[in-house]
């Protein structure tokens, strides 16, 4: 019991003070003391539900991914037979069921239909993407194959990643986080963030831009039922817009799509001083763009976002250069629509829709508020904690108290390095852990206690104290361990944080409960030699 | 110096000649619990059951506008049955709204639900401040909901399991059963004065699934201890001991976790009171279940002092047969 050789002593105090200094950046904070640059300088994060902030929790809808494939197979196969050597002609399209069918018109073509679809369907990549069917000797099945469905919906989710990495970025908060999770879903945390409905109405547009001419053939009575005439189609006039809740119908083809912009910024129309959006197109989108306006002076064409018509202006002249301008309409953007839009386009269109299925925000000042109140609450019951054991165990208590400081520092320590996150249950996490900690010491010295009343002497009943309390400890801790890892497992956001605080502190209360207050007690013992102890 | 004992010594208490008792009533409060949860239902915050809560101050104004809000949220179209409360000081609420059977195929009915709100609070009171905002869809509430019971589950037999490896199966028998009681006595509480179960609440149960057993480890590792050496102890009389020697021990340490507990639940966070009143339930009840229902538990499942000497194995009988033999 009292040897206890050098190594051990240095290795114990070493991971002490190692794991203990950790925790002085989080104590004292950047700023509050100089901190040598050359040293790391590892914190504890504080979560969202302390600094402030918003976590939003986005998520594709899948079918969605497959029925734009769908549509774009479509468009593919019409080209394709299109363009086949002589003109291959097909009818009867369909895409009801989440498959596209269709009849090629002369029997004689189907081989060489055949032929043209294998190189569209077995796509870029190693997996094969469709499945080829012919049924009734005329007519083609194409069906999405799972790898192919689970590999198209992973790569929209990869470029939705980026796409809302960029919009956020353009935001110009500090610090976001975003990360892809499961199938189908986007972890976006944007700490300390003013205004969480800008954020959420960035995340939420897929931000489709497309110009198209309008069609000047339709029957207002028509478009207004609904109903467009054959190579048109119907969209509605956005809220804000000249027409809110009117429609209009414009040509399928011919027109310019956001995938040729470049860039896009906020802007002021010189004359208006009205907000409006600059975009710049590239090289094929600008000559597409000078082409149709040179083409269609004093005719109408629709500027249509994620569906939506937001203005539907005349060109007054050809536009050249390759950048226009998009203003809001009859009711004008203001500053921040505009700029929304602006960073929406300059980010890029969504390839699928995101639904916000869970947001947590939480206030800056809330979040200060908390912590005020939970450090007072630990403060006050530390010292309540700490006055019981002394009160109760005298030396020994102190001892304990000593052990409960550096286990509250190496708690800290240890996040600090791990670079783990504290949360709002995570203080609540600190309070169980001081509560608990103690627990091992109370046995440790009411076992000595019993050991001194059965009459052992000093050194025998602190020796055998500390040896047959361990196996209750050990055996107490490691249950802990596993409800606390499952918590861990299971659990989501603060939670974890709670889950996170229970396990460092099982092992840094052990470590400090045990280990050291037996080194303290033992050198106090062979210095001492005391043949009687106050317990 | 005087040192605070807080047990006597040689305390002597019959705890287990109000066993049977005891475990009537335990199992009664237990089927009670069981039928609040069935009949009552547990009140399922934003995380379990979706839907939003947002919590507001009003800022410069006296109270808040309860009455006023409820009306006001009450004409949207989108929201049905909103519980709106004050929450901290005098001019802060709560509003809270449960998904509706509608919300399903929408998943963001809650967030255009949390959006709604939060304008019809604006347009009255400009200076209204959202401290914070819980909105949750139909489908992330459901896999909440799942991995709660999950992590309960496989918590209560992971440790419960552990102890028949380190003890033997009638401890991890007796243990598993006291902490079925524990989580009942917990269910039933929320059950029953309709608090409101979340997330929170199951980091509360499996802390309280910690503690529990923390207590019964100590007691269950005397109990081991004192098998060994009083052969021939009757084993009631040999729990009376075990638990009446690890009392102090028990006893200071429910005091030291209340001792900080208390604090947390008068000064602490508004928003963490719902955790700290479920740890503190779990330690009262946990300290009772440790010692009225895992130790009695070890009696009728027929633990004696054999349970702890290795047994002798077929083979090694047979060696010490044939060496006696051979000596004679």
């Amino acid at each position: 019991m009292l040897e206890f050789p050098l190594w051990r002593k240095l290795l114990l105090w070493g991971v002490t003070l190692f794991f203990a200094l950790a925790a002085l950046p989080t104590i004292f904070g950047q700023g509050h003391i100089r901190w040598p640059d050359a040293l790391p300088n590892p914190t504890v994060n504080l979560g969202l539900d302390l600094a402030g902030g918003s976590h939003i929790l986005l998520e594709a809808d899948p079918s969605q991914v497959a029925a734009t494939r769908l549509e774009n197979m479509e468009e593919s196969v019409r080209n394709a037979m299109r363009n086949a050597d002589p003109r291959i002609n097909i009818g009867d399209v369909s895409t009801r069921g989440g498959r596209l069918s269709f009849m090629v018109q002369d029997v004689s073509d189907v081989d060489r239909a055949r032929e043209e679809l294998l190189p569209i369907i077995n796509g870029t990549g190693t997996v094969r993407e469709w499945d080829l069917e012919v049924v009734d000797q005329t007519r083609f099945v194409l069906t999405q194959t799972a790898q192919g469905a689970d590999q198209a919906v992973s790569s929209a989710m990869e470029s939705a990643t980026e796409v809302v990495r960029k919009r956020i970025d353009l935001l110009g908060t500090r610090e976001p986080t975003i990360i892809r999770q499961g199938d189908d879903r986007i972890v976006v945390q944007v700490p300390g963030l003013e205004d969480p409905e800008a954020l959420k109405e960035l995340l939420g547009q897929t931000a489709q831009l497309e110009f198209k001419l309008v069609d000047y053939e339709a029957l207002p009575t028509e478009v207004q039922a609904g109903i467009a005439p054959p190579g048109s189609e119907i969209f509605p006039f956005a809220e804000g817009s000249e027409q809110p809740g009117g429609q209009i119908a414009v040509r399928r083809l011919g027109g310019i799509s956001g995938e040729n912009l470049i860039g896009a910024d906020l802007g002021f129309d010189p004359e208006t001083n009205e907000a409006v959006v600059n975009i710049e197109f590239d090289g094929e989108g600008g000559r597409r763009f000078a082409k149709l306006s040179s083409e269609n002076i004093g005719r109408q064409f629709a500027i249509i976002l994620d569906d939506q018509v937001i203005s539907a202006p005349v060109f007054e002249s050809a536009i050249i250069g390759g950048s226009a301008r998009i203003s809001g309409g009859q009711n004008g953007f203001s500053t921040e629509e505009a700029s929304n839009l602006a960073i929406q386009l300059e980010s890029g269109s969504l390839p699928v829709d995101l639904a916000i299925v869970e947001e947590r925000t939480v206030g800056p000042d809330l979040g200060a508020d908390s912590i005020r109140k939970g450090m007072l609450a630990i403060l006050i019951g530390s010292v309540a904690v700490i006055a019981l054991m002394i009160a109760s165990y005298g030396r020994f208590g102190v001892y304990a108290t000593a052990a409960l400081v550096f286990n509250v520092a190496m708690i800290l320590g240890i996040m600090a390095i791990m670079n783990s996150t504290l949360t709002l249950p995570g203080l609540a996490g600190f309070v169980l852990t001081i509560g608990a900690a103690v627990d091992a010491n109370v046995l440790i010295n009411e076992r000595i206690r019993e050991e001194r009343k059965r009459g052992r002497r000093v050194i025998a009943a602190v020796e055998t104290g500390y040896k047959e309390a361990s196996r209750a400890i050990y055996d107490a801790n490691i249950t802990n361990f596993i409800a606390g890892a499952l918590l861990l497992g299971f659990g989501s956001g603060p939670v974890r944080g709670f889950a996170i605080v229970l396990i460092v502190g099982l092992a840094t209360s052990v470590f400090t409960a045990v280990f050291l207050t037996r080194m303290w007690v033992a050198g106090w013992l062979r210095k001492a030699r005391p043949t009687d102890i106050v317990l | 110096m005087k040192l605070l004992k807080l047990v006597p010594d040689d305390t002597n208490i019959k705890f287990l000649r109000w066993a049977t008792p005891f475990y009537i009533f335990s199992c009664l409060i237990i089927a009670a619990s069981w039928f609040l949860v069935w009949q009552n239902g547990l009140n399922y915050g934003v995380d379990f059951a979706g839907g939003q809560e947002i919590r507001a101050t009003f800022v410069g104004e006296a109270q808040a506008p309860i009455s006023e809000l409820r009306q006001n949220v009450s004409q949207l179209e989108t929201v049905s049955d909103p519980v709106i409360q004050r929450f901290g000081e005098d001019n802060q609420v709560s509003i809270r709204v449960k998904l509706p059977p509608e919300a399903e195929g929408n998943p963001e009915f809650a967030n255009q639900m949390t959006e709604q709100i939060t304008e019809v609070m604006r347009e009255n009171h400009p200076d209204v401040r959202i401290d914070g905002v819980d909105s949750v869809s139909g489908k992330v509430s459901g896999e909440f909901r799942n991995d709660a019971v999950l992590a309960l589950i496989a918590a209560m037999v992971a440790v419960a399991l552990y102890i028949w490896v380190r003890f033997e199966w009638q401890f991890g028998v007796g243990a598993l059963f006291a902490l079925f009681h524990d989580v009942s006595l917990a269910l039933g509480m929320f059950a029953l004065f309709q608090l409101e179960f979340s997330l929170q609440i199951i980091a509360a149960i499996l802390a309280i699934i910690g503690y529990s057993l923390n207590d019964t480890i100590v007691v269950y590792d005397r109990i081991r201890e004192n098998l060994k050496k009083y052969r021939k102890m009757p084993l009631p009389e040999l729990l009376d001991l075990s638990v009446n020697e690890t009392l102090a021990r028990t006893v200071m340490t429910s005091l030291t976790l209340a001792l900080a507990l208390i604090p947390l639940l008068i000064f602490g966070p508004e928003s963490l009171f719902g955790l700290t009143a479920a740890i503190f339930l779990g330690l009262v009840v946990g300290t009772y279940s440790s010692v009225y229902m895992a130790a009695p538990m070890l009696i009728w499942m027929g633990v004696n002092s054999d349970s702890f000497i290795p047994q002798e194995s077929v083979a090694d009988k047979q060696e010490r047969i044939a060496r006696e033999a051979n000596r004679i």
